[in-house]
């Protein structure tokens, strides 16, 4: 009861509702947005939009004059999109990779903004403007009225989402083809690089610019290895993002010191870290398991038939052999193999180290001699 | 200008050819964003160097920085070669790590001492001129002078001695392998080149517009030239006019340096995208028009060919049908034909186009030739 | 010597009439006719970079021509129309896309829906009798990551079934296939055939040519030769689309032979 008590506390703090409500909302658009970036093979483009939305930030603020959020963001968001616009401009007409026109918008842009920003600090009305928040992150300072913008980005993109699921599924999984059926693929490259420029901007204030794109990436990352749908890796990236999301934020609003998007990029992190090697099926563990198991299987069948090969000189199917003869022929510790074998009852050790099939052994290892000829032979008539 | 103002200068100057000089192998190489990558990772090895020697000036600063950008690369392509995850969730999913960790260690355990976040991001040059470099109470100018100084050698030796393997393990990795030139071993001692440059020009540029000088000036080279040993002049005469006009444009509007910097060098490489003689956007606007009409003239030409070929009736040959079968409007058409005849592969006779032998002989060879 | 070889055909299901293509201004059809009769089974044969994905592309409406006309049934042809069912490479998407192999089928039917409805019982109904003439009714719930190249290529083709389109282009359906699943997929396009349908492939293997194919395409850059295949696949048509240097093309010259000493 206490424990339920101090969480209850905890929840009626009004700047902890605030900061939870904000983050909640951007994991899960970014989750949401960043399984699509992710699958378009495009996740360093969040980062490079991220990083353009600097110089719209100032620029707002140098025209207007206010801090009102939806300004700046306005300005982010316009920054963004022309970011990506130039994007489009050099990797269609030079012969320049993508990866360097990432890079120098990235840069370029971001270094625009620090310009700007070194500008607006020496306004004699910019009593400190606080424009610095939108490099680091600082889910403190998030007001009701941000939260309540946020929220409304978020429920035009849940729409958006909703409404053109199928088109976007597939067209980021088959673009000719959906174009072979009439479908508008310009049209919605740009639609969904805007709707990515939307969720990053929902972040600037809580994650910051320089750490927005893990935002986007992680929890699709992760997702990835759990699932082999769609709509659940959508999900699942929605309540990563969320879970990192709140954690982060209030971690780093509780203690001192503790920037809020480099705590949120820690929580995210362990997620992919636990999804990459846990998650069932596709995780490394189960790689690692497979392999072993695979090994064992293949050591104890070819000492089978070796054994096999062995007792038909011998005349004796059951003829034991010398442990040394074993290893010299075969792979891997057959010390282990061999117990293996015992124990599947397929052979027996004899005083002396010496082995022999056991006439289970003997059928097991004819059986599997068989059925490797019959493969052999099914390929060369196919 | 006063001496303060000239250290600044040259710093910047130096600071940009250092970058510029790995830069154009990222460029060519493809892996440009690894120096985004590496320049946002190494602050976990300075803060973690940091925090055992407790020493700003220490060259263990420039070694943990070479150990975690090394890092970074291995750690990419660990979670590469396991397919769980392409290239670029892997790259955009290794250096947030590690920059946090960095971020919250700076925060958590360092006050007080010139090395703090804002610092990492920005970098300020301005404040170069006061750290000196002093030895026996003789004053030998500003220490980053130094240290950007020996790195630039660093990577001009490291350039010239491994030019030859470096040209072939980036424009044909498997015949290097072939020839016994190890591709992987070059690729990470360019990565360890790129995280001490990294460092060096850290605590001038900040890490993000380091990217800037190791890019843009790189890739604005590459429109504007197609020899290796030329991109790289070309790549480093970009970096000092990016750090010349960078530190007038910040003075002039009182500005980051670093910031003004960036934008030059954006600036200059959007000079280069717009109007580089071969591969600009307007030569190839240009280009496209002379190409457009005298495309157009051959199509014809093909055309009135094939259609002799055939024995195709009179209707094929006469103007008003040409606009029809080629689903040319009829002003394209008319300008078409316009061309074809200036070019002289077609004559005009009344309603009726015939090819000149010029024309035919145009025809035949576009036709023959694969 | 240049006159190109073609048979004058009434009614095509495609009408290409000097069609040519550029890349960057860089020709890559030249002036090309090509008309596809109604109810055939059609191949497109040439060397690489001859323009082969280049013409189906083209047709699809995937590509912008620079010149050129191209009729379906007669009428300039829209994608919005969706007469014409699409089989890409198989190597041009994702297979670790995180989606099962009756989600892609039903894909197929995305055209037919239209703007935000979604795929009901009857489309499922229809993905799964298109998998059960591919013989992947099995595999329905199967990871596409999971499927071999033939299982791939068989899902792709249920795909384009699944349009119910009347004409079918097939960018080298054969490409990386088992034995088994190539002899399927070509019962299953004589089926097709056989039910009025016209299917274009791009082909790679002139020695299945004759067998498989009824009618050929041969391109280079422009129409080499159309017709009939028997009709067609002559030495000297074939040195005009491989240039002369093509070794390979000898053993068939002895089979040609063969079949006209036996004639």
């Amino acid at each position: 009861m206490l424990l339920l008590n101090t969480i209850a506390e905890f929840f009626q703090n009004y700047t902890i509702q605030i900061v939870f409500t904000g983050s909640l909302i951007l994991g899960i658009t970014a989750g949401c947005l960043g399984t699509f970036a992710v699958l378009r093979q495009q996740s360093l483009l969040g980062d490079a939009i991220a990083h353009a939305t600097l110089p719209g930030v100032c620029l707002a603020f140098l025209i207007t004059q206010t801090k009102n959020p939806f300004v700046l963001l306005l300005g982010a968001g316009i920054s963004g999109w022309i970011a990506s616009l130039f994007l489009k401009l050099i990797v269609e007409n030079t012969k320049l990779k993508k990866d360097a026109a990432l890079g120098i918008i990235l840069s370029v842009f971001f270094g625009l903004g620090l310009l700007l920003i070194t500008i607006v600090q020496k306004l004699p009305t910019a009593t400190k403007a606080g424009l610095d928040k939108f490099i680091f992150g600082n889910a403190a300072t998030l007001l009701k009225q941000d939260v309540m913008m946020m929220s409304a980005f978020s429920i035009f993109i849940f729409l958006v989402l909703i409404v053109f699921w199928k088109e976007f599924k597939i067209l980021v999984f088959d673009r000719d083809y959906a174009a072979s059926q009439g479908m508008p693929v310009h049209f919605f490259d740009v639609f969904l690089t805007t709707l990515i420029v939307i969720a990053i901007v929902i972040g600037l204030q809580t994650v910051g610019v320089v750490l927005m794109s893990a935002m986007l990436v992680a929890p699709a990352a992760a997702a990835r290895q759990w699932t082999d749908r769609l709509g659940v890796m959508l999900f699942l990236s929605a309540l990563f993002g969320a879970i990192s999301g709140t954690f982060g934020a209030i971690t780093s609003s509780m203690v001192s010191n503790l920037p809020t998007g480099p705590t949120i990029v820690i929580f995210l992190s362990i997620f992919v870290l636990v999804s990459l090697v846990f998650a069932p099926n596709r995780g490394l563990l189960w790689d690692w398991i497979r392999s072993y198991r695979n090994r064992k299987t293949i050591l104890t069948t070819t000492m089978l038939q070796n054994l096999l090969l062995f007792s038909e000189i011998q005349t004796d199917p059951f003829h034991p052999h010398d442990i040394s003869a074993l290893k010299a022929i075969g792979r891997g510790a057959i010390d282990k193999t061999m117990k293996e074998l015992s124990r599947k009852g397929w052979a027996q050790q004899f005083e002396d180290k010496r082995w022999a099939l056991t006439p289970k052994g003997l059928d097991k290892a004819r059986k599997l001699t068989k059925e490797y000829e019959e493969t052999i032979s099914g390929f060369s008539s196919a | 200008m006063d001496s303060h103002q000239l250290d600044i200068l040259i710093l910047a100057a130096l600071t940009a050819v250092t970058c510029a000089l790995p830069g154009v192998f990222l460029v060519l190489r493809r892996v440009s964003l690894m120096s985004d990558a590496i320049s946002h990772a190494i602050l976990l090895g300075i803060v973690v160097a940091f925090l055992f020697t407790k020493k700003l000036a220490s060259p263990w600063l420039v070694i943990g920085a070479a150990v975690v950008g090394v890092l970074t690369v291995s750690l990419t392509e660990l979670i590469i070669n396991t397919r769980k995850l392409k290239k670029d969730a892997a790259i955009g999913l290794v250096f947030p790590l590690l920059f946090s960790i960095g971020v919250i260690l700076i925060n958590k355990y360092i006050q007080g001492v010139h090395l703090d976040a804002d610092c990492v991001i920005f970098g300020e040059i301005a404040f170069a001129p006061f750290d000196r470099f002093v030895i026996n109470h003789i004053d030998l100018g500003p220490r980053s002078l130094w240290t950007t100084g020996a790195v630039f050698l660093l990577n001009l030796t490291f350039i010239l001695v491994f030019y030859k393997e470096l040209k072939l393990t980036t424009f044909d990795k498997g015949l290097a392998a072939a020839l016994g030139f190890f591709p992987t071993l070059l690729n990470y001692l360019l990565m360890t080149i790129v995280s001490v440059t990294a460092v060096a020009s850290f605590e001038s540029v900040g890490s993000i517009l380091v990217v800037a000088l190791m890019i843009a000036p790189p890739s604005a080279a590459y429109l504007l030239t197609n020899r290796l040993s030329t991109m790289i002049l070309i790549s480093g005469i970009l970096g000092i006019l990016s750090a010349l006009g960078g530190y007038f444009l910040a003075y002039v509007l009182d500005a980051s340096i670093s910031g003004s910097m960036a934008t030059f060098a954006g600036i200059l490489f959007f000079l280069a995208l717009i109007f580089a003689p071969e591969k600009g956007i307007l030569a190839k606007i240009l280009v496209r028009r002379w190409k457009k009409w005298n495309f157009a003239s051959e199509t014809l030409s093909v055309h009135l060919l094939q259609a002799e070929y055939a024995h195709a009736e009179e209707t094929e040959r006469v103007v008003s049908h040409m606009s029809d079968h080629m689903l040319w409007n009829d002003d394209y058409t008319s300008e078409a034909i316009a061309q074809a005849i200036e070019d002289g592969l077609i004559r005009k006779e009344g309603n009726r186009l015939t090819l000149t032998p010029l024309g035919r002989e145009k025809a035949k060879n576009i036709l023959e030739k694969k | 010597m240049m006159m190109t070889q073609t048979t004058k055909i009434t009614n095509p299901a495609i009408d290409v009439t000097d069609l040519t293509v550029a890349y960057h201004e860089k020709p890559v059809l030249w002036d090309v006719d090509f008309q596809a009769p109604q109810d055939t089974l059609l191949a497109i044969v040439g060397p690489n970079g001859a323009g082969k994905s280049t013409l189906i592309k083209t047709i699809l409406g995937l590509l912008k021509p620079a010149a050129g006309r191209i009729q379906v049934f007669g009428k300039n042809y829209r994608p919005q129309s969706r007469l014409i069912g699409y089989v890409p490479q198989k190597g041009t998407v994702d297979w670790d896309f995180p989606t099962n192999v009756l989600d892609v089928v039903l894909m197929g039917r995305y055209g037919h829906l239209g703007w935000f409805r979604r795929p009901k019982v009857e489309d499922r109904k229809m993905a799964v009798d298109c998998l059960e003439k591919v013989g992947m009714a099995d595999f329905m719930n199967r990871q596409i990551s999971q499927l071999s190249g033939g299982q791939q290529q068989r899902v792709f083709i249920a795909r384009a079934l699944i349009q119910d389109a009347p004409i079918y282009l097939m960018d080298e359906p054969f490409a990386g296939v088992d034995a088994a699943t190539e002899r399927s997929i070509i019962t299953l396009l004589r089926e097709l055939k056989d039910k009025g349908k016209t299917i274009i492939c791009v082909h790679h293997d002139l020695q299945t040519l004759k067998e498989y194919f009824e009618w050929v395409m041969l391109l280079n850059v422009r129409a080499v030769a159309l017709g009939k295949v028997t009709d067609i696949l002559t030495q000297e048509n074939l040195r005009k689309t491989y240039g002369g240097k093509a070794a390979f093309l000898t053993g068939l010259k002895e089979e040609e032979e063969k079949g006209h000493a036996s004639a």
